[in-house]
């Protein structure tokens, strides 16, 4: 793993890796003193092309509790509308001298294509992929499935059912990679408006189910649903014409009360946040006591001490 | 005086063909001595080319090509003529515009450049530019085109090809449906911009505006050309029109020909055009309707773009690719070595047919046939030569070159416009 790009450049191996590594980093996170000193000296740039709040400062708690040096550049804005290229602005934040870059842009595929850029000309400074477009989070599908497995122990034969807008969603994508490279099956869930294009023979190529209908799924329509995850809609999508309105939407998709009362109690809920309450996820499930929320908050700055430091300390 | 030796004549008669005063005097054996003797020996004569779509930049993006730039590329791929779209900054919406490329073509004196007049003011698609004063001027515009853009308001198109009809002119569409393709589409929607979460638009968003567009010159009695087809759906409708007995005739690029969607898969700008490469099947079919007829012409849409309006995220990136210098390959490699079209078919697709779309068969003298008394717009090509495309070996002054490190069949050794030699061995002469 030279890059954490997208999920397609981890193995189930190093799946596994990354996770016994953040087990240890969570013990971390409960110390009075949390700070460990494997990337003293090493310089992490986050440099975030999209506005975020949580997975910025997961990834700078992460850094410093490594004892790396974090900084972070706030570049919002596509840079064409500055006039700068891209690649332009990369290689001047990576000729000050960085270790690694954590990279999170609105456009999908940026970080890939700083990846090769960097690879032309500065050689390799790894890369890691802290959300692009609608592409790939690969870190937060990594939580994910920790989050999960902490919970239900291993996830092979498992089922999941992701519900929400696919279409517009990098933690769906990087989602069905990593549980199916752990071995879970995978059923998502959207109106036919919200489904990516082409999800047909995506699906049948990477073995996923798709569904339009949420109440089916979760009375078992794929098998008994081990896992929910609600993936967060943004209201503007109404002008996009993908829905009529939040109340039907919550009504066809989302994890209300009364889906929440058909579930068995201990079915673990995740959201990767943040939540719209009331639209995708009811409070009641959000709050429910399977509700891994808060947990895959905490987990999200393991993982991402794990996989720093497995790019930048690692022996490979 | 030019005495080419020993050429075969549209791949099939074997001649000799001597020029004089800019024009074909003798075919045959010819034992007159000449100022220039090019041996032709092995090589196929073709009438100059013709592409009905090039972007030369001038004014406005020098940085990216210039008219004389970009007529050495034209020379340097085969081509006599090239149409120079009006999407320039300022948009060539006047006659001075026009007049002005039209000057600058004939100051670099390599091929003739024609240019396209503006349908609407500015490229915004309200107001009709002054499509008369372009078409009388000495430019003689006859080919009027919004592209990069489309004509999408329905009245707008309909009054645009009733009124070049006074101009004999037609109206060439960018066939794109701006509902249907979003301000940040960037690439073909199907399942790898499904996977890949490019935001797309598929291929209806052209075929609706092709349906649209060959109703309403069915209904006008005008004429309308369909830029850059790029889909399946969008030739069955052309093949439907035209059986109809509809004026409407059609372009594909080169790129479409050969290159599909799945080399996204690496989100490298370089790949990144209008209309998007799509699948294989929509290739397929563009070859079948290319050799069937339902496809008139090749046209490059030789789109330069400075490196660094290449080098932003893939949404962000120009669209556009480099085309002129390796047109004829393509079409060699594709169309010919499969057998799909002869030579005498591809004189067709790139020269007779673009000259008669844009108007210049007549006076201007392109796309003629290879017969005594045409004037000597040539094209001399080696069928059988291998080339690998090497992007730093272009005249052009930009990179972004789809076909770096491809290897291609067929290869322009030399170029002749009113029978001056433009390019002899491949090379600028």
């Amino acid at each position: 793993m030279r890059h954490l790009l997208s999920i397609d450049d981890v193995t189930a191996e190093e799946i596994g890796a990354i996770f016994e590594t953040a087990a240890e980093m969570h013990d971390v996170q409960r110390r009075e003193v949390k700070k460990l000193p494997a990337l003293r000296g090493r310089t992490v740039i986050n440099l975030f092309f999209e506005d975020s709040t949580r997975t910025r400062s997961s990834f700078e708690i992460a850094g410093k509790w490594l004892s790396a040096d974090v900084i972070n550049l706030s570049a919002k804005g596509s840079s064409a509308s500055k006039g700068e290229s891209l690649r332009d602005t990369v290689l001047t934040v990576t000729a000050m001298g960085v270790d690694g870059l954590v990279i999170r842009h609105p456009a999908s595929g940026a970080p890939a294509q700083v990846a090769q850029w960097l690879h032309e000309s500065r050689g390799a400074v790894p890369v890691v992929n802290a959300g692009d477009g609608m592409h790939e989070h690969p870190t937060q599908a990594l939580l994910d499935a920790y989050t999960l497995q902490r919970r239900l122990g291993s996830l092979e034969g498992r089922h999941v059912a992701i519900v929400g807008d696919l279409t517009h969603s990098r933690v769906f994508r990087s989602n069905v990679k990593s549980l199916a490279k752990l071995g879970a099956s995978v059923t998502v869930v959207a109106p036919p408006t919200l489904m990516p294009s082409g999800v047909a023979g995506w699906s049948k190529e990477a073995g996923f189910a798709t569904s339009y209908d949420l109440d089916a799924v979760l009375a078992g329509a794929n098998g008994r649903v081990d896992a929910v995850m609600m993936l967060r809609v943004q209201r503007e999508r109404m002008s996009g014409g993908y829905f009529p309105s939040a109340r039907e939407y919550a009504v066809g998709y989302g994890l209300t009360r009364d889906r929440l009362a058909r579930l068995e109690p201990d079915t673990p809920i995740l959201h990767p946040g943040p939540m719209n309450r009331g639209l995708e996820i009811s409070p009641e499930a959000a709050d429910a006591v399977a509700s891994l929320v808060l947990d895959q908050v905490s987990a999200g700055v393991a993982v991402r001490m794990s996989v720093l430091y497995h790019l930048l300390a690692g022996e490979e | 005086m030019v005495l080419i030796k020993g050429a075969s004549l549209l791949g099939k008669k074997r001649a000799d063909v001597y020029i004089e005063d800019g024009v074909i005097r003798e075919i045959g054996s010819v034992s007159t001595t000449a100022e220039t003797t090019i041996d032709a020996d092995g090589l196929v004569l073709l009438p100059g080319l013709v592409d009905l779509h090039t972007h030369l930049r001038e004014p406005g993006r020098e940085d990216a090509e210039t008219v004389l730039t970009g007529s050495q590329a034209a020379a340097v791929g085969g081509y006599t003529a090239v149409l120079a779209m009006a999407n320039t900054t300022p948009v060539t919406d006047t006659a001075e515009a026009a007049i002005r490329v039209w000057e600058l073509g004939r100051e670099a004196g390599l091929v003739d450049v024609q240019p396209v007049g503006a349908v609407t003011k500015g490229l915004a698609g309200e107001e009709l530019a002054e499509l008369g004063l372009m078409a009388r001027s000495k430019a003689k515009v006859r080919v009027f085109s919004d592209d990069g853009k489309c004509v999408h308001d329905a009245r707008v198109m309909r009054r645009a090809l009733e009124y070049v009809k006074a101009l004999g002119g037609v109206v060439s569409q960018h066939s794109q449906d701006p509902a249907l393709a979003g301000p940040s589409a960037c690439c073909h929607e199907g399942e790898l911009s499904g996977r890949l979460g490019l935001p797309g638009w598929p291929g209806v968003a052209e075929e609706v505006v092709v349906a649209r567009d060959v109703m309403l010159a069915r209904h006008t009695g005008s004429r309308v050309h369909v830029a850059h087809v790029s889909t399946a759906g969008s030739v069955e409708v052309i093949r439907w029109a035209k059986a109809q007995g509809i004026d409407v005739t059609a372009e594909v690029t080169p790129h479409h020909l050969l290159l599909t969607t799945d080399l996204l898969a690496g989100y490298d700008p370089t790949y990144k055009v209008n209309p998007p490469l799509r699948p294989a099947e929509d290739v397929e079919a563009l070859r079948r309707a290319l050799a069937d007829g339902t496809i008139d012409a090749v046209a490059t849409d030789h789109a330069p773009h400075a490196r660094h309006d290449k080098e932003h995220a893939f949404v962000d990136a120009a669209f556009g690719m480099l085309g002129l210098e390796t047109a004829l390959s393509v079409v060699t490699t594709v169309m010919v070595d499969s057998g799909l079209l002869d030579w005498a078919g591809v004189a067709r697709v790139m020269s007779s047919n673009p000259a008669r779309i844009a108007g210049l068969d007549g006076d201007a003298g392109h796309g003629r046939d290879l017969s005594v008394g045409s004037p000597a717009n040539l094209t001399l090509v080696d069928p059988a030569a291998q080339v690998v495309v090497d992007r730093d070996a272009s005249v052009s002054l930009s990179r972004n070159n789809p076909w770096h490190d491809r290897k291609l069949t067929g290869r322009v050794v030399a170029t002749l416009l009113r029978g001056r030699p433009t390019v002899l061995e491949g090379a600028l002469a």
